[in-house]
């Protein structure tokens, strides 16, 4: 919780451009490795606030959280420079897997090692919920809605913005209900 | 209007729309790039989005590519920036009004209660990778033993997905 440090800017867009540049399977994962493990900018805490709100608004809620986490520590200069670092590097491969594509008319195929990087990946991102679960240790109502959006999300397969629609502002009201309470108890 | 203009603000409203991210966004994006606008036919589409996926980097990135079929270089431009831009811009602002709002003591429980949702989506997320990964007893014994590494071990995942790939190499 208290030994972060804040990037400096050329740091900010390599930590970035390595979240990018590693995020097989969206870049969730490797953000919250890169932020909070390794180069520990934020706390868990910090960090899970900040991707709370990337995910109540429109477009990736790592690129949102890249925006407000380069936007605390350089203000403008961070939040380019973090969102840039995201998206550069995999844009450069995007475009060279899709001229390959056009000159073969085939996409490089999915060979069994892409097939067990795939599934490593599945369970690196189940890994990082538990984590995050775990170090954060929600109260009892809180883990009940973060089941339900699982649910949600994977068994009935609702649209997300529907599932943002109802859960957020369930969470958001059981949580100050909580503080308030607590508040009440002092 | 032209074409790139056109897309421009295609990929504007698009990005405004993406609650969730590029899944979320897929559906209305089929809609608009295929059957409204006809720019893209239907199998190269799901094409573009499967290498998006496959790619490294966040999935929003196939509206990079598809404006790059559709018009070029140009087009790629064009695509990125409407469909980045705006959501970057709310959330600037979002990220300047929690600055502002720092003081308020309701301001830390109303953001620790989106929490869940964002784990509980990770989490949605990572089974229905487990579902694309394939049936195999070797797939799900991937995926179980990476999740374990990743959530009880500090050691980086990159251990866990060059193991995967190497036993996909050697048995899938």
């Amino acid at each position: 919780m208290s030994d972060t440090v804040a990037p400096t800017k050329p740091a900010l867009f390599l930590g970035y451009a390595k979240i990018g540049l590693l995020g097989f399977g969206g870049v969730a994962a490797w953000a919250r490795r890169v932020i909070v493990e390794e180069r520990r900018w934020l706390s868990e805490r910090d960090y899970a606030e900040v991707l709370g709100l990337g995910q109540i608004l429109p477009g990736p809620n790592v690129g949102n959280a890249a925006v407000m986490i380069g936007r605390r520590f350089h203000g403008l200069a961070g939040a380019l420079l973090a969102t840039s670092g995201l998206y550069v590097g995999p844009l450069a491969i995007l475009v060279a897997l899709a001229v390959f594509y056009d000159l073969y008319g085939t996409t490089p195929g999915v060979a069994p090692f892409m097939q067990g990087v795939a599934a490593a990946a599945a369970g690196m991102v189940m890994g990082t919920a538990l984590k995050m679960a775990g170090n954060l240790k929600p109260p009892i109502e809180l883990v009940a809605v973060g089941v339900l959006a699982l649910a949600a999300a994977a068994v009935l397969r609702l649209p997300l913005p529907l599932i943002v629609l109802v859960f957020a502002p369930l969470g958001v009201w059981l949580s100050l209900r909580r503080a308030w309470r607590a508040e009440a108890a002092k | 209007m032209t074409l790139l203009l056109q897309l421009l603000l295609t990929f504007s409203t698009l990005s405004l729309l993406a609650i969730g991210g590029a899944n979320a966004v897929l559906p209305e994006m089929h809609r608009q790039l295929v059957e409204i606008h006809g720019w893209l036919d239907d199998a190269t589409f799901s094409q573009l989005f499967a290498l998006a996926q496959a790619a490294p980097g966040p999935n929003i990135l196939a509206a990079s590519v598809m404006g790059w079929r559709i018009a070029g270089p140009a087009g790629l431009a064009v695509a990125t920036i409407g469909m980045l831009l705006p959501a970057a811009i709310l959330a600037w602002f979002v990220a300047g009004l929690t600055q502002r709002l720092r003081g308020a003591t309701w301001l830390k429980p109303a953001q620790f209660g989106l929490v869940p949702v964002a784990i509980g989506l990770i989490a949605a997320s990572g089974v229905i990778m487990t579902e694309a990964a394939g049936s195999s007893w070797l797939a799900w014994g991937i995926v179980a033993a990476s999740t374990i590494f990743v959530w009880r071990t500090g050691f980086s995942p990159l251990w866990v997905l060059a193991g995967g790939g190497a036993l996909g190499l050697l048995l899938l």
